[in-house]
Formats: structure tokens, C-alpha cells, sequence
């Protein structure tokens, strides 16, 4: 998968690119375009943090990078592979093994204990059940939830619950980790809880794409974009203070 | 591996984490699969139960009916006719016939019993074991003068025992025994292949002839006061019993009344468990439409749900495929599940009604569910799983995975005029409609399931109309056999209808309730009471079944039509007086079981409604 063996475009250089990708909703009158014509490319290691107001297209954008679905128009690499043409079975492996997604809604199966949906994505790639689930117990001790392995995602917190989605997105080692307001549910005690772990996987060289609505979040990005009507209208590179740690903010360093 | 300990486990895991649901559907399908086996259990009786008696009573191979001439012998009686005994001689050395017993003297007579008059054939026998056909005698001791054998079935069905006191044309005899025979079909069929009497056409209803042995003069002396004709009976043994027809056309016996084959006989036999086929195959049917019509409903219910759980697989890397096989998972096990518990009960109540009639010998239960009976029944099982849930599997798994993670895998479609027409009517019904136009297809499947019950219990009705019109002729107060079965396993199957259409009525309230959580509590916001939502998901029940139980009277009159065939009564339409209380309580009962979970639903706090979009 992960690139080898085809020809390395430009957009090899980047972990992601988007190269004027666009998405159109409904027709005439009703024609949406909730993502209008947007570049981005993002480094290796690189976090991004995507702001801006409600229905501006974010989500739809996110979506787009990680092949959940297909652009109008435009092209979008993943380390070098394209994927807006891919056929829903190459899209279903690219986000199987290249992307790992975090939803606000944390779309965890209520059937499923949480150890049992961290290594869902692994047993999908085809791991064996022991590995799955010696990573899936690895993943939960790194998201502090090692003692809730068995746990329904009704009998877990809010925060826990996505410390769970997190851990579920980070099970096969993704290239690059979307997450869609992550905290848009969250008590501010739980955001803390889960900016941990983001800053966490930030330190440790994870790309990163993060949709948010809190400037908190945001500003602990090494870039933050904004986004108005589908297109980006403002970018800036975030350098200074805390080198843009997430933690920073948040005074995780006590 | 992985992926088969994905889709095991999460089969499994939902099937665990909604019992009530797995319960419910499990329920449906088993109700199906036990109709099917019981009535698949009846296909290998029919050969089974002749072969034993026939053994056991050397049963004939031919059996020839002579006489039944005008003759010099009117009157005169004692011996055996000229004619008919230059005609027996030939008979029995045609080529084939290697063995025979008689010709022995029959004389139809009128048995009363116990208050009730019936006809029989009484067959004259002597004391020695007849080389073709020696009935076997199960209760009391074989013939003597002024004694009567009673055929087993006709004993039963008129209630006579050992040491009891008939009469035969007004002469005092004593049942003296009770046996069984190969040589002609039971109680009350014997003349729908071998009986003596000649009833005028249109007389159907009172050839319900019974079969009885008496001592060889008693039947002569009877014969003879009866002024009639005489008849005699001759059993053949054959040598090739294949090519009985064949010998027979050969016998060069040309006044004999009636050659009968074996092989009539034992189809004769078998028409008790077939008038048990004829009620529960198209019973089975109806059984099957009404599950797939409980699955489909659930199933549709649970799109939602489940289209959560779709967008959620195929976020993580699920491909299409994978996430058909995990929808459609579930509900296969829960039908093989439903296949063995079908097989099960069919398996432990087949004996109770595979008894081939007390007429012949020996059991048929338990071994006719054979592994191709148990592959019918899984492989109807998986298809009734299958026909519910492989449009929806796989359309959601071509969903697009944002809007399956969304949960919008359907939008409801909006009836611009129903819902402009619903607006002068009263909140129920205004509510009702709107709930019905959402989701159409529900609303298809639910006057679909009333119009299958109704067509199942409006065939009940057509039934006893019509065999109280066959019976009502011959009251003779005599227990016909094939009706008191039939009326068992009509039993048997409306249970199973009115049992799946309770669980049709229940689930398809649940899944209105279900889907319309968020609109119902929003006009709960908006001031509607609970019970106006509550009727008003009756209402949207009540709306579809109207029709459904509208069609389903002409369907039930037919069924019992196509299903009757040839055989037996005239269909007669059922009385008004039973069919309207019969619809009107069909739909009563929908309606009142739509309350129960709507009641239950509307119990629950707006706002919990209303945020009801979690995890
Ligand atoms: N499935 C869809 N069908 C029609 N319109 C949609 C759909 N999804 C999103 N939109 C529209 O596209 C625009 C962008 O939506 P979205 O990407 O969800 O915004 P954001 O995440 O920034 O709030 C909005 O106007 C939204 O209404
Ligand atoms: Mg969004």
C-alpha cells in the first residue's frame, strides 16, 4: 500500500495534498459547494488545525482527505498515492491502513467492548487475533484507559469514549489522523483528557489534521487554516511560544 | 481470520446486545420452519404405514369383486352362484396370480350403534387364517356366528368397543373384535376405491361406508334379506405385484363389479396424512409470507441503526463486501437457529399427527424428517432471513459512508398531498398519515401481513362452511376422521398465523415508534398529548390494514378452493356473521397491539427523545 511501487507525483513530498478539490451538494437552486477549490498539503509529522464557522465545509473537506468520500474535482494524494479516483474497495484499504479517523460523535459499536473496538481495524487488515489484540491493549494503556478494557462504551465517559475512538484510529499505525471536532462533545475536563493524548501523538511525529471549533485547540497547531464557504481564507504558521504543543496551553506540564 | 472473527464477533455481540429483537425475529421464523417441517414430516408417511399392515395381513395384490348380476339367483340362496364361481375359478389361474383366499359373500348392510345408523360392507369369513388377506385382529377374537369384527378407524369413528351390542339390518350382533386390513382403505374412504355399494350420483357426502367381518352364513343370510344382488370377494396374491394393473386387465372376468390394485389401495391409505398436507403446505406458505414480513419490518426497522454501524465499519476500512456479510450474518444465524428449532418441534410433534389413523398398522413419526426435509426447511429458513434483508444489506452498503455515518442512510419521503388531504382530519389520524407516508414501504408490508392472516383465517371459515354444508346432509353423528385431523391441524395453524401476525403487529409498531421517535417527540414539543401520539401509531397500523384485511377475504375463500382441489366439499363462502366479527377482530387486534409500544414509547420524556443520538 503506503506508496511503494507507484510512480511518486509531486504529491509525494507530503504526507497529504489536496490540489483544487471541490464538492458540490444538490442541484440548481439548491447547490451547495461545501468545498470549493481548496489546495492544501500537510508534512510529514505535521499538525493542522482547520477552523471556521459552522457548515463552512470542514467536515466535508476532512472527509475528502481521508477517502470517506470522493471529490468533484481536484486531485488528493496520500503519501503519494492518489485516491480520488480509487475504487471503493482501494478507498476501503486506504482508510484501513493509511488513515485513521476521529469523529465528534466518537462512533464507537455499542455492542462492542473498547478493547474490542480499538482492534477492529486491525483484524480487518487481516492481523492475527493476537496481535490485534496485543496492540489494541498497548493503544489502551497509552490512552490511559488500560483499566476499562472491557467496558461498553454506555458504561464509559464522554472523554473515555473518545480516548477509545482514538485509540480505534491509531490500531493499524495510520499515516495521517483526521479527527472532526474531537471535542464538540466534550466537558472541558474531558477536552483536557483527550488534548493529552493528541499532544502525546504530536511529540511522537503522527501527522495530524484536526477540525475544531476551539480556539485552545487550535492554537497549539504548527499551522492553523480557515475556512469560510468552502474555501480557505486565511493561513498561519504557528512557530512561536509553545512550538505548538498542544499541551502547552492547557498546562498539561503542570 | 481477522475477518472472520470480525464478522462472527460482531454478529453475535449485536444479536446479544438486542435480545428482544433476536428473540422476536428467532420467533417468526421458527413458527415458519415448525409449520414446514410438520408438513414435510407428512410427505414420507403415505407409502409407510400400508406396507406394514400389508404385511402383517398378507395383504391381496387384487382384489375382484364379483357378482352384482340380476340373475337366477335373486332369492334363492345357499352356495356360491354358477357365474361367480366359474369366474373366481378362471381368476385364480390366471396367469401371475400364484394365491387367493375366497370368493368370500358380502352383504351391505345397515350397523346401528349406539343411536346412530351407518352403513357397512360385511364380509362373510370362516374360522380358518385365509391365505390373502387375514385381517389381523388388534382387540377381542376373529369371527363367529352372531359376531361382528369392526375395521379399526370405523370402529373408533363410531365409538364401538369389545362385547358392545349392534345391529345389522335389525339383527342383534355382538362385536366380538377389532382388526385392521390391507385389502381395502380405511374408514371412511373404502369407497372412494372398493365398496359394493352403488350410490346414486350426487350422494357424496353419505359414502362414508364402514368395513365389517361376520361370520360366512350370517353374511350370506344377510345378503339375502337385503334382496340386492350378491357379491362375493376374491383376494389374488401375484406373483410380480408390480404388474398388478396389468393382470387385472388379463383376469377374463368379465362381470366383475370392481378389480382393485393394490397400489390404489395404499394410495387410499395414504389420503388422511395427504388431507393433512393439503391444510398445512399452503398453511406453511402463509406461515413463511408472514415471516419474511416480520423480518423485513424488523430488519427495516433497524436501518437506522444500523446504518450507523455501517458508516462506522466502512470508516474503519470495512469494504462493501465485508459489511453486506456482517449485515446479513446476524440474521442468517438467527434463521439457522430458527431451522433447528423448526425441525425440533416439527420432529417432536409429527408423531402426534403422522399416526397414519387407527386403520393401519404401525407408527410414521419420527423417521420421516429426513436430511432432505432438514435441507428444505434450512434452506426455506435462509431464504425467508435472506428475501428480508439482502436489498437492505446491500443497499447500505453501497451507501455512501458519510451519510451512513450520519445514520440518513434513507430520508423519509415526504407526500406532498397526503399530508395536505391528513390536514382537516383529527390529530390521530392527521399524525397517522404523515407516519404512514414516511415510510411506505412499511406501511406495503403491513397490509401485506394483514391480508396474509386474514386469507389464512377467512380459509379456516371457508372450511368449516363448507364441511358443515358436506356433513350436514349425513348427521348421522359418526365422527368423520378426516375432518376431526384436518380440524387439528387448522388448529395447529391458526395458532401459528394469529401467533406471527401478534409478533407482525408488535414489531411493525415497534420500528413506526422507532423511526418516528424524533418527529413524534417533536410534536409532543410542539402540544400534542401521548395519547394522541399513542393513537395515532395506531392509526398508522389501522391505516394499511384496512385494505389488507379487505383483500384478504377473496384470497382466504380461494386458498381453500385451490387448496380443496378436487377432492372432497364444494367451497361454500362463509356466513357473513362469522367473516365480519373474524376482520373486524383482526384488525381490532392490530390496532390495540400497535398501542402497546406506542404507549410504552410515548411514556418516555421528550427530551430523551429528543437527544436520542448518542455513542
Ligand atoms: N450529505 C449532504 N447533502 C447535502 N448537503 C450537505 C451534505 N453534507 C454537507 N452538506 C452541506 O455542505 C456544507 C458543508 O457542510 P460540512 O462540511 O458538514 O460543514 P462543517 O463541517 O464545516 O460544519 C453545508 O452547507 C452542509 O449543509
Ligand atoms: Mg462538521
Amino acid at each position: 500500500m503506503k506508496g511503494k511501487g507507484k510512480a511518486v507525483t509531486d504529491g509525494g513530498k507530503f504526507m497529504l495534498r489536496a490540489n483544487d478539490v471541490s464538492k458540490t451538494y444538490g442541484t440548481r437552486e439548491a447547490l451547495v459547494r461545501a468545498v470549493d477549490g481548496v489546495d492544501l498539503d500537510v508534512a510529514h509529522g505535521e499538525t493542522v488545525a482547520v477552523m471556521g464557522p459552522s457548515g463552512c465545509g470542514k467536515s466535508t473537506l476532512l472527509h475528502l482527505l481521508g477517502g470517506l468520500d470522493r471529490p468533484d474535482a481536484g486531485e488528493l494524494w496520500i503519501a503519494g498515492q492518489r485516491i480520488d479516483q480509487m475504487n471503493e474497495r482501494g478507498l476501503a484499504a486506504i482508510r484501513r491502513d493509511a488513515v485513521g479517523f476521529v469523529f465528534q460523535a466518537f462512533h464507537l459499536m455499542d455492542e462492542l467492548t473498547a478493547v474490542e473496538n480499538i482492534e477492529l481495524p486491525a483484524l480487518l487488515a487481516g492481523r492475527s487475533p493476537r496481535a490485534a489484540r496485543r496492540r489494541a491493549a498497548e493503544l489502551l494503556d497509552q490512552v490511559g484507559l488500560a483499566d476499562r478494557a472491557r467496558h461498553l462504551p454506555a458504561e464509559l465517559s464522554g472523554g473515555q469514549r473518545q480516548r477509545v475512538a482514538i485509540a480505534r484510529a491509531l490500531a493499524n499505525e495510520p499515516l495521517v489522523v483526521l479527527a472532526d471536532e474531537p471535542t464538540g462533545n466534550l466537558d472541558s475536563e474531558a477536552t483536557v483528557e483527550v488534548l493529552r493524548v493528541f499532544d502525546s501523538l504530536h511529540q511522537a511525529g503522527q501527522t495530524l489534521v484536526i477540525v475544531t471549533h476551539d480556539s485552545r485547540v487550535a492554537a497549539t497547531a504548527d499551522r492553523l487554516v480557515s475556512m469560510r464557504d468552502g474555501t480557505f481564507v486565511d493561513e498561519t504558521r504557528l512557530t512561536g511560544g509553545a512550538s505548538g504543543r498542544l499541551g502547552s496551553l492547557v498546562n498539561l506540564d503542570g | 481470520m481477522g475477518k472472520i472473527v470480525v464478522i462472527a464477533r460482531l454478529a453475535i455481540r449485536d444479536l446479544l446486545y438486542r435480545p428482544a429483537q433476536a428473540v422476536l425475529l428467532l420467533l417468526a421464523i421458527s413458527a415458519a420452519t415448525t409449520v414446514l417441517s410438520l408438513a414435510l414430516a407428512l410427505h414420507g408417511v403415505t407409502q409407510h404405514p400400508y406396507q406394514q399392515t400389508a404385511t402383517a395381513t398378507r395383504g391381496p395384490d387384487l382384489v375382484v369383486q364379483l357378482g352384482g348380476v340380476q340373475g337366477p339367483h335373486k332369492g334363492v340362496q345357499s352356495g356360491i352362484p354358477s357365474v361367480v364361481e366359474a369366474e373366481a375359478e378362471k381368476a385364480t389361474h390366471a396367469a401371475g396370480v400364484t394365491a387367493h383366499s375366497g370368493p368370500y359373500p358380502v352383504a351391505d348392510v345397515a350397523m346401528r350403534a349406539d343411536g346412530h345408523t351407518v352403513l357397512v360392507q360385511a364380509e362373510g369369513r370362516d374360522q380358518a387364517a385365509a391365505a390373502v388377506d387375514q385381517p389381523k385382529v388388534t382387540a377381542g377374537s376373529w369371527v363367529r356366528p352372531g359376531g361382528v369384527v369392526l375395521e379399526r378407524e370405523f370402529a373408533e369413528a363410531v365409538g364401538a368397543t369389545v362385547g358392545d351390542r349392534v345391529s345389522l339390518d335389525g339383527h342383534p350382533y355382538t362385536v366380538v373384535g377389532i382388526a385392521v386390513t390391507a385389502a381395502a382403505p380405511p374408514y371412511p374412504n373404502m369407497c372412494s376405491v372398493n365398496c359394493t355399494i352403488a350410490f346414486p350420483p350426487g350422494v357424496q357426502g353419505s359414502n362414508r361406508v364402514g368395513l365389517a367381518w361376520v361370520d360366512e352364513r350370517d353374511a350370506s343370510s344377510l345378503a339375502v334379506a337385503d334382496g340386492g344382488p350378491p357379491f362375493y370377494v376374491l383376494n389374488l396374491r401375484l406373483a410380480d405385484p408390480a404388474q398388478a394393473e396389468a393382470v387385472a386387465g388379463d383376469l377374463g372376468v368379465p362381470n366383475a363389479f370392481n378389480v382393485t390394485t393394490w397400489q390404489s389401495i395404499a394410495a387410499a391409505d395414504g389420503l388422511l396424512v395427504q388431507d393433512e398436507q393439503q391444510v398445512l403446505l399452503p398453511g406453511a406458505w402463509l406461515a413463511g409470507l408472514l415471516a419474511i414480513a416480520c423480518v423485513a419490518v424488523l430488519a427495516g426497522g433497524r436501518m437506522a441503526a444500523q446504518g450507523r454501524r455501517v458508516g462506522l465499519l466502512k470508516a474503519v476500512g470495512g469494504t462493501p463486501g465485508l459489511v453486506t456479510v456482517v449485515l446479513l450474518a446476524e440474521n442468517l444465524a438467527l434463521a439457522l437457529l430458527a431451522a433447528a428449532i423448526g425441525l425440533a418441534a416439527g420432529w417432536l410433534a409429527a408423531p402426534l399427527i403422522t399416526s397414519p389413523g387407527a386403520a393401519l398398522l404401525g407408527t410414521a413419526g419420527a423417521p420421516s424428517l429426513t436430511p432432505t426435509v432438514a435441507a428444505i426447511v434450512v434452506a426455506v429458513a435462509l431464504a425467508v432471513a435472506l428475501a428480508a434483508t439482502l436489498a437492505p444489506a446491500l443497499r447500505s452498503a453501497r451507501t455512501s459512508t458519510v451519510s451512513a455515518l450520519a445514520g440518513a442512510a434513507r430520508p423519509p419521503r415526504r407526500r406532498g398531498t397526503l399530508i395536505a388531504v391528513s390536514r382537516r382530519l383529527p390529530v390521530p389520524f392527521l399524525l397517522g398519515i404523515r407516519l404512514v407516508a414516511r415510510t411506505p414501504r412499511r406501511a406495503t408490508l403491513g397490509a401485506a401481513s394483514v391480508a396474509v392472516t386474514t386469507t389464512g383465517i377467512v380459509a379456516v371459515l371457508t372450511f368449516h362452511a363448507s364441511v358443515g354444508e358436506r356433513l350436514g346432509g349425513a348427521s348421522s353423528g359418526v365422527t368423520d376422521p378426516v375432518v376431526t385431523r384436518d380440524e387439528q391441524m387448522l388448529l395447529v395453524l391458526t395458532v401459528a398465523l394469529l401467533a406471527l401476525a401478534v409478533l407482525n403487529a408488535i414489531i411493525t409498531a415497534w420500528a413506526t415508534l422507532l423511526d418516528a421517535g424524533g418527529s413524534t417527540a417533536l410534536a409532543r414539543a410542539l402540544g400534542a398529548t401521548r395519547s394522541q401520539l399513542a393513537a395515532a401509531i395506531a392509526a398508522a397500523q389501522l391505516l394499511p390494514a384496512v385494505p389488507g384485511a379487505i383483500v384478504g377475504v377473496p384470497l382466504g375463500v380461494g386458498l381453500f378452493a385451490a387448496a380443496n382441489g378436487g377432492g372432497g366439499a364444494a367451497t361454500t363462502f362463509p356466513p357473513v356473521a362469522s367473516l365480519i366479527p373474524a376482520v373486524l377482530a383482526i384488525l381490532v387486534a392490530v390496532t390495540g397491539l400497535a398501542a402497546i409500544p406506542a404507549w410504552v414509547g410515548s411514556r418516555r420524556p421528550v427530551t430523551e427523545l429528543l437527544a436520542q443520538d448518542a455513542s
